[in-house]
């Protein structure tokens, strides 16, 4: 994507010509490898004014403030779970991104690995009901299936229909 | 069939917690400070700048201490409830300069009244960050253990001072070492 | 009587939406709602688009597309049955009347503000981007057309007609909304990741999960559709899943628009319609759950097929997809409901996501590349197995070697190669199977025609897939393989990062239709060679004057180089420069 909107007027007012000396430029931090870890830390942090943003991504004021702390932390040898602790005993739990692990917050944690299980059983319980129930009540089973294959023999591929057809043959010497 | 109401139970479980939600402010941050030892600092005074403020001067009294600055819009609709909160000395009001430039700060003053005892420089926001502050202006309760025991978010509303603040100011007053007050015991702070 | 009336509707609709876009071209700022979003200096482009800028102007638009999809129901519906037809118009005929009352009470659009302003307010500078004038109104068909699958849904679960040819016809539409929607969300985070500027395409703010949770649940019915189809099985399922599918949307709309939590992209919110709206909700989504328990027990089971069957695999990537959603819901609403029930505040931000997502979604496409070349009814593990051997093995060995060639071996890199070798390599088994079979057919016929001879459903799907795995790709290089340096720059001063030259050649003042601009200029090299030019700017917009930042951005297919300013109030060019190497794709979407 071009930066290049349509229905930009550009008025040049002056331009400067390529230097003809070139310099490599320099960090706008001191210490870039630190920067990373202070970035990082920030990252896990909410900015208490701004909408929904990391202290990170904010430029406003307080963020700005806070991303100062955060590396003058460093700087002085503290470890990112010091600097975390540190905010939480001024701003509480709502500055940290990544919940902590309590009793309020169990099911927040938990609770999709739950889901997966709930729904794990629930979809085998209800594959081996389904099977139960169809064995017994072939019939009714069969005619509709009848009914669907009608309904459908315009539009299935016959591939699919004769790959399906045939498995399912298969399938059922197998089983008996 | 039991099972195929579940999806309704959530969804009407859900709908009642969404309604709970209307009424909540989102960007409210309660502070973890409430019920806490007040932070412990030493600034300059705005009025004298050589001579320092320490907070521990303040145990034993119940005292207010109020988060403003010269930029910030909020503070000034504030600002004339807690002049006259100061006239009706009930309670010592301080003033956190929070960010400000002191001449700034003090042509402010000037202009509005000057509600505090003392207003205390805090340039770079340190104390601020110490206090939890993340809005201005903010207004903090401190007992006489130098406890905070409660904390306005926002402008201090006449309400807010006649149902939560001044009644809450009284019984930590009357409070002795032994018994310990806190802002649930006062209805309009809830 | 349904189909003259969904005319007449969209053509009403469609009035109104047009007196608004006539309001913003000639600036008719005794509008309220212009005067709010919209400014005489604002370019033409813009002032259309941004009748979607602002909550009421939105809202019209959501209303203009679903008389949009409901007249497109009413002419393509030809070979229905009636009383289907009328049921489905119906019911979007309810949900349009729903949409129109909360506009006409809580959010006209047409609001008058007397005496007129002199000019507007103007739109938010963020906004000005062509990404507004593509990204909502696709976003918006999306949403909006999974109300046709929800209509088909109610409609079956009325008349009790739940047999599979419902699923064959609300599989179209529930295909097309998805492709919309799908679009949709690719748009707006690469609109997000040129905007910001920070090098993020997802947040996971609430706003983009409320778009996220129709489309993961969308998928999850595009898939169940699939099946209801072909084998007339989990018909409940896939009722329920068309019914949460829309359902999810009115919530997503919920979320932006009452300020029960807090976003980037909130709208100016307000309690009254957010009341409007939750008992909207509660009347639909209550009401279609009731008509579901009441109706649902009395549907049989459809086709058989056995334990390890493709319809299996669809279900348990149903039931995935159906956690994600799950997981994506708590982790948007944990804080409102912490908070409603006096347990204090928290936030749920991307670290929390990122940690539970990820492990839900390897599984998930681990199946992806199983279950296309599983046999309908009954499947053969083994069978399946030595089919897949060589695929295993290519994105084993990919997965293995190719981070080295790349540099640095992560094992996350590790295992983004190989899930998104894994899926290509199943489709190329997966069609190289099918082609086998017509060869012999065909004749002589080439390659690419007997691709293209393959059903329309297939080849969508497998688009669809790939796009899955470029996606996996790109994401996986950009996390690992991103450079990013923040320099200060000088003029003349360059900076090198994997072999590309940056160059800062100064800063020009320009001025555009509303706003000036410091725009810096950066050319980049690659062994002498130029590459590209940068134009990273500084913009003052003359109304809303806080300055903004856009940076200068050329992506090619295999690497994006970016600029930015280092922040919106440099003075000096401190630019700050950095280069990733992706290969960066979108989604694929799905022509079916």
């Amino acid at each position: 994507m071009s930066s290049l909107k349509p229905g930009i007027v550009l008025l040049c007012l002056f331009v400067i010509a390529p230097l003809a000396l070139a310099k490599e430029a320099e960090y706008m931090v001191a210490d870039p490898e630190m920067e990373k870890t202070v970035n990082e830390i920030s990252a896990e942090l909410r900015c208490l004014v701004c909408q929904n943003q990391t202290i990170a991504d904010s430029n406003a004021p307080l963020a700005v403030d806070l991303k100062n702390q955060v590396r003058d932390m460093v700087e002085s040898g503290q470890s990112q779970s010091d600097i975390i602790d540190y905010m939480v005993e001024r701003y509480g739990d709502f500055v940290r991104y990544r919940p902590p692990m309590k009793a309020s917050t169990m099911l927040l944690w938990v609770g999709p690995f739950l889901l997966l299980l709930i729904g794990v059983v629930v979809l085998v319980v209800n594959l081996r009901k389904r099977t139960a129930v169809i064995k017994n009540d072939g019939d009714l089973s069969a005619e509709e299936n009848e009914r669907l294959q009608r309904l459908l023999a315009a539009e299935s591929s016959p591939q699919v229909a004769k790959r399906g057809d045939l498995s399912s043959q298969k399938a059922g010497e197998e089983k008996s | 069939m039991v099972r195929y109401l579940v999806p309704l139970i959530v969804f009407l479980g859900v709908a009642g917690f969404l309604l709970k939600g209307l009424e909540l402010n989102p960007r409210e941050v309660p502070s973890p400070f409430i019920d806490k030892p007040a932070p412990n600092f030493s600034l300059p005074k705005l009025h004298e700048p050589e001579a320092q403020f320490a907070s521990k001067d303040m145990l034993g009294k119940v005292w207010l201490l109020n988060v403003w600055a010269s930029w910030c819009v909020a503070c000034r609709s504030e600002h004339p409830l807690l002049v006259q909160l100061s006239r009706a000395n009930i309670v010592p009001v301080y003033g956190l300069n929070y960010k400000d430039e002191p001449d700034d700060a003090r042509n402010w003053l000037r202009e509005l009244g000057d509600a505090y005892v003392s207003s205390l420089i805090d340039y770079e926001g340190k104390v601020g960050i110490d206090y939890g502050v993340y809005g201005v202006p903010e207004t903090f309760v401190i007992d006489k253990q130098g406890i905070i025991r409660h904390k306005v978010i926002g402008p201090v509303t006449p309400s807010a001072l006649d149902n939560c603040v001044l009644p809450l100011v009284r019984k930590l007053q009357q409070a002795t070492a032994q018994t310990v007050v806190k802002r649930t015991e006062v209805e309009g702070c809830a | 009587m349904a189909r003259p009336a969904a005319q007449v509707h969209f053509i009403l609709v469609a009035v109104s939406f047009v007196c608004l876009m006539y309001a913003f071209i000639y600036n008719d700022f005794s509008v309220k709602y212009v005067a709010s979003v919209s400014n005489s200096m604002l370019p033409i482009q813009y002032r259309i688009a941004a009748i979607w800028g602002g909550h009421e102007g939105s809202l019209l638009l959501w209303a203009l597309l679903l008389a949009v999809w409901t007249m497109a129901v009413a002419r393509y519906s030809r070979n229905l049955p009636l009383d289907m037809v009328s049921r489905v118009i119906g019911v979007m005929g309810l949900i349009s009347v729903g949409f129109l009352m909360f506009m006409l009470f809580t959010s006209n659009p047409f609001d008058r503000l007397l005496p007129a302003a002199l000019d507007g307010r103007d739109l938010n500078p963020l906004l000005q981007d062509p990404g507004l004038i593509i990204h909502p109104p696709l976003l918006y068909i999306g949403y909006v057309g999974f109300s046709v699958a929800f209509a088909f849904a109610i409609a079956a679960l009325l008349g009790g007609r739940m047999d599979a040819t419902w699923a064959r016809w609300s599989r179209p539409w529930t295909t097309i909304a998805w492709s919309f929607l799908t679009a949709g969300i690719a748009l707006g985070s690469w609109w997000a990741y040129y905007e910001l500027g920070w090098g993020g395409w997802w947040f996971w703010d609430p706003v983009e999960n409320a778009s996220f949770l129709p489309w993961l649940v969308g998928t999850a019915l595009v898939h169940s559709l699939a099946v209801t189809e072909k084998r007339g099985s989990f018909k409940n399922w896939t009722v329920l899943l068309a019914i949460f599918t829309f359902s999810l949307s009115l919530l997503g709309t919920f979320l932006v628009r009452s300020g029960v939590l807090t976003s980037v992209h909130a709208f100016a919110t307000d309690p009254e319609r957010g009341v409007f709206i939750l008992g909207f909700l509660v009347v639909v989504i209550g009401g279609s759950l009731a008509l579901f328990a009441w109706r649902a027990p009395k549907v049989g089971v459809g086709g058989r097929f056995g334990l390890v069957s493709r319809e299996t695999f669809l279900l348990m990537n149903n039931v995935m997809l159906v956690v994600a959603a799950g997981a994506v819901l708590l982790g948007t609403l944990y804080p409102l409901l912490l908070d409603s029930l006096d347990m204090g505040k928290i936030s749920v931000g991307p670290p929390y996501f990122d940690a539970v997502f990820l492990p839900l979604m390897v599984p998930m496409i681990f199946l992806m590349g199983l279950g296309p070349i599983a046999r309908w009814k009954q499947a053969d593990l083994p069978d399946m197995a030595s089919r897949m051997k060589w695929a295993a093995a290519v994105s084993l060995v990919m997965a293995l070697i190719l981070p080295f060639v790349m540099g640095e071996w992560f094992a996350l890199t590790s295992l983004g190669f190989a899930l998104a070798f894994w899926i290509t390599s199943s489709i190329v088994v997966s069609m190289s199977e099918r082609l086998r079979k017509t060869a012999g057919n065909s004749g002589g016929a080439g390659l690419l025609a007997r691709i293209a001879a393959l059903p329309n459903a297939y080849l969508g799907m497998n688009v669809a897939h790939i796009g899955v795995a470029v996606f996996i790709m790109g994401v996986t290089m950009v996390n690992t393989y991103e450079v990013e340096k923040d320099m200060r720059m000088e003029v003349g001063d360059t900076v090198t990062m994997s072999g590309y030259t940056f160059r800062f050649d100064g800063v020009t003042e320009v001025e555009g239709p509303n706003y000036k601009a410091s725009r810096g200029q950066i050319l980049v090299t690659v062994d002498d060679k130029t590459e590209t030019v940068l134009f990273p700017e500084k913009r003052v917009y003359f109304v809303q004057t806080m300055p903004m930042t856009e940076a200068g951005i050329d992506s090619g297919l295999f690497r994006i180089c970016m600029c930015r300013w280092a922040n919106r109030w440099a003075t000096v060019p401190g630019v700050c420069v950095f280069i990733t190497n992706p290969l960066w794709a979108g989604f694929g979407v799905a022509p079916s």
